[in-house]
């Protein structure tokens, strides 16, 4: 690690689980020194300026596809986590559908090499069974040794219940969480959308809501039966957010995600036939997407995690049941989630209070599932110093072509967001200095 | 069910709307005339070039369109998949590029994804586009020779010519579409087409073989097949799609024949006057007896001889200078 500059983040509201103040925030070697108002900018200092800002900790992502090893051409970890720092994320988890899987010690050794130079910390989630094929259990102790806490099969789900069942138990011998991308690939049938009016309508075959929920009805009732934690990745489905809320009635291990465009988009957008709305779990109704806010809202779903997944412009180029499903979401993440909390909020208040829960969400919830002890605040003295500074009213426009991506697969372009991460500090090292990445 | 593309293109029966279709039905009778002529050959389209892009297996879509390009005198090029770089891994958007450059003045394009013709719309510079079938969503030509068939069936019985018909003979129109609607692009279009006329549209299929969804669709589902029969003007039979795994839909073709198949028993249903239209090819023995299928309220071979005139029309439309009158 090189050594960082001394900075002061001045001007800013801090923004924590603690609640919201007024503060700046002296930073030194890397670890936060003070947080008090009026500090003064010791000599040779870098000052950042924070006024009309919340200082927040760094937004830690449950779900990135960084596509290193195998896919550079999408992504690699440092143009990943470049994204994600321009959207105010200091910690991204990376999921194994590489190629290889991180379904072993040695490529997830590699991951995390990668990521040691990156812009933000990258931790790494393993596979469930190996090669994600759902056949056999991956090495999950030689993974945990590394300190992997997630495990998924993610871009499929473990379809085999007798095998999930056995990685639950042998999980929760480690105490480690398995995630579970939930769909059921039968009833999924090969679709390509949302099952439903729209794809009836334009012909695309369709994924029935029902293949989600088979899968989180069955991952629900193995948590009971074994014990062990079970963390359900991109919940899309108003049917989903209610079996999750019934188990976490009850009293289970349960956790769970939404991606922004889940709470933003529908399936309405696909009929253009555009392939960059094409996602798996898919954009639904709008009854759906009211669902899931209202899983967020009564703390059903813990945790916005992007779901970022980068495709080559050639392999978007093409018919919309061709082309791989994904779209990107790191650079714009925290904006989608500020920009619909405040349509049709005029109430200075209610919005402030958004910005507190949209934190909470994309912040020290996450953080605390993937156990990054570093990440999500609060902001203290002798804390990591991981910030994210928020100007939750500055407007900007999509440009697919300026996202820091390497793949332009963004669902958002040409859309105007409200709510903008101005400095970025990744380690004490201001990685983003007013919304430019600086390496 | 797309976006109107302001007349450039057909990609969906929505893009030409009552007055499109009432449109294309008019120039089709001009062009079913031309056909009559010893020598059936018009320079219209002279010096046009026309392309035919097929990723799917067909023979009387593709032999149709390219006649019908032929009878109005454009030059006609077909893409022979198993030759092109298709199989070399070129992709979609490339082979068009490539397709156009070459100055094709229109693709006529038939694709296994739902959309493919929209895709290819968006990225051709200036060549009209044509769908002849993509995926589970449309064929609008094939609805729109049903529409033509229809009404010159109706014509031959009143004793006047189709012309003199308008479309007004479609108000009230009852049209039953039998058979797996789910997995067929002529069911989507043809329900936008006789819609758009006026006509009342009812589906009857297991529900195995109806869309998931039919929200905003102006149609109504009949129960049973036997009692739908009776109060049809229109009888559309569709193909159940084996190939494409739409045997597994139901559990047999024995069992799918028995209760939606028209059998000859069923067949006595039918009202006197009924037109029963089947887009081919005809599975004889499932979805249709032989012995109906021969019936002179079949009208099949006759679909398939005015699908020229019909794609004639279209390729006027689209391509002809505008104003151009039709050639007599």
């Amino acid at each position: 690690m090189t050594a960082t500059p001394t900075l002061l983040v001045r001007g800013g509201d801090v923004l924590d689980g603690d609640g919201r103040r007024r503060a700046d925030v002296l930073v030194v070697d890397g670890v936060v020194a003070a947080v008090a108002e009026g500090i003064d900018a010791p000599p040779g200092s870098v000052v950042l300026d924070a006024g009309a800002c919340v200082v927040a900790p760094g937004l830690v992502d449950l779900h990135a596809h960084l596509r290193q090893p195998g896919r550079e051409e999408a992504e690699t970890v440092e143009t990943g986590t470049r994204a994600g720092a321009l959207g105010g994320y200091t910690a991204v988890v990376a999921m194994p559908n590489t190629e290889p899987a991180i379904d072993n010690a040695g490529t997830a050794r590699e991951v995390l090499a990668l990521g040691r130079g990156a812009l933000a910390e990258v931790a790494v989630a393993g596979a469930i069974t190996v090669g994600r094929a759902g056949e056999r259990l991956a090495p999950m102790g030689e993974l945990s040794d590394l300190g992997v806490v997630l495990f998924t099969d993610d871009g499929s789900g473990v379809q085999d219940g007798a095998l999930m069942r056995r990685a639950l138990d042998y999980a929760r011998s480690l105490g480690v969480t398995l995630a579970q991308h939930c769909e059921d690939e039968a009833l999924a049938a090969g679709g390509s959308m949302h099952e439903g009016a729209w794809s009836s309508r334009l012909g695309i075959p369709g994924i029935p809501a029902a293949a989600e929920e088979a899968m989180v009805a069955r991952d629900v009732a193995l948590c009971r039966l074994t014990g062990a934690p079970v963390h359900f990745l991109h919940l899309s489905s108003a049917g989903s957010v209610a079996l999750v809320r019934a188990a976490k009635a009850q009293g289970l291990a349960v956790t769970a995600e939404v991606a922004p465009h889940h709470l933003f988009l529908t399936d309405a957008e696909t009929a253009g036939y555009d392939p960059v709305f094409k996602v798996n779990p898919p954009l639904r109704t709008p009854s759906d997407v009211e669902a899931l806010w209202g899983g967020l809202g009564d703390g059903t779903i813990d945790a916005v995690a992007t779901d970022h997944a980068p495709h080559a412009p050639e392999t978007k180029d093409r018919p919309f049941a061709e082309a791989p499903p994904g779209m990107l979401g790191l650079e714009t993440a925290l904006a989608v989630v500020l920009t619909a909390l405040r349509d049709g909020r005029a109430e200075a208040e209610e919005v402030d209070r958004g910005l507190a829960r949209a934190l909470a969400w994309c912040s020290w919830r996450p953080a605390a599932i993937a156990r990054l002890a570093a990440h999500g605040g609060p902001v203290r003295a002798g804390r990591p110093a991981n910030l994210c500074v928020v100007d939750p009213a500055a407007t900007w426009t999509v440009e697919p072509a300026r996202l820091a991506s390497r793949s332009t697969n963004t669902p958002y372009a040409g859309r105007t967001l409200t709510g903008r991460v101005r400095h970025t500090v990744s380690a004490g090292e201001p990685v983003v200095i007013d919304a430019e990445a600086q390496r | 069910m797309s976006e109107p593309t302001a007349g450039r293109h057909l990609l969906s029966i929505a893009d030409l709307g009552p007055d499109g279709i009432a449109e294309v039905l008019r120039v089709a009778e001009s062009f079913a005339e031309v056909e009559r002529r010893a020598i059936p050959k018009v320079p219209t389209l002279r010096g046009r070039v026309v392309a035919t892009l097929f990723f799917e297996e067909s023979t009387r879509t593709r032999i149709s369109f390219e006649t019908a390009a032929k009878r109005l005198s454009a030059d006609v090029v077909s893409l022979a998949l198993a030759s092109s770089s298709v199989k070399k891994g070129e992709s979609l958007r490339d082979t068009v590029e490539t397709v156009e450059a070459m100055g094709i003045d229109a693709v006529i394009v038939r694709h296994g994804a739902a959309g493919a013709p929209q895709r290819v719309a968006g990225w051709v510079e200036r060549a009209h586009v044509i769908n002849a079938g993509d995926g589970w969503h449309e064929h609008p030509t094939q609805a729109l020779l049903d529409c033509f068939t229809v009404r010159q069936v109706l014509a031959e019985r009143a004793g006047v010519s189709p012309l003199s018909l308008g479309t007004e003979c479609f108000a009230g129109l009852r049209v039953l579409i039998v058979g797996d609607i789910a997995h067929s692009r002529v069911a989507r279009s043809q329900v936008l087409a006789y819609h758009a006329l006026g006509a009342r549209v009812a589906l009857c299929a297991p529900g195995s073989l109806l869309p998931p969804s039919l929200e905003g669709w102006p149609v109504t589902v009949a129960g049973d097949l036997d009692d739908a029969l009776g109060d049809a003007d229109v009888v559309s039979l569709l193909r159940l799609q084996a190939e494409r795994g739409s045997g597994a839909f139901v559990p047999s073709l024995r069992e799918y024949t028995a209760r939606y198949g028209l059998t000859a028993r069923r067949a006595a249903h039918l009202s006197k006057d009924a037109v029963v239209t089947h887009p081919g090819p005809m599975v004889r023995g499932v979805e249709i007896a032989s012995e109906v299928a021969d019936l002179p309220a079949a009208v099949v071979t006759r679909q398939v001889a005015n699908g020229v005139a019909v794609r004639m029309a279209v390729l006027f439309l689209l391509l002809g200078a505008p104003g151009a009158e039709v050639p007599r």
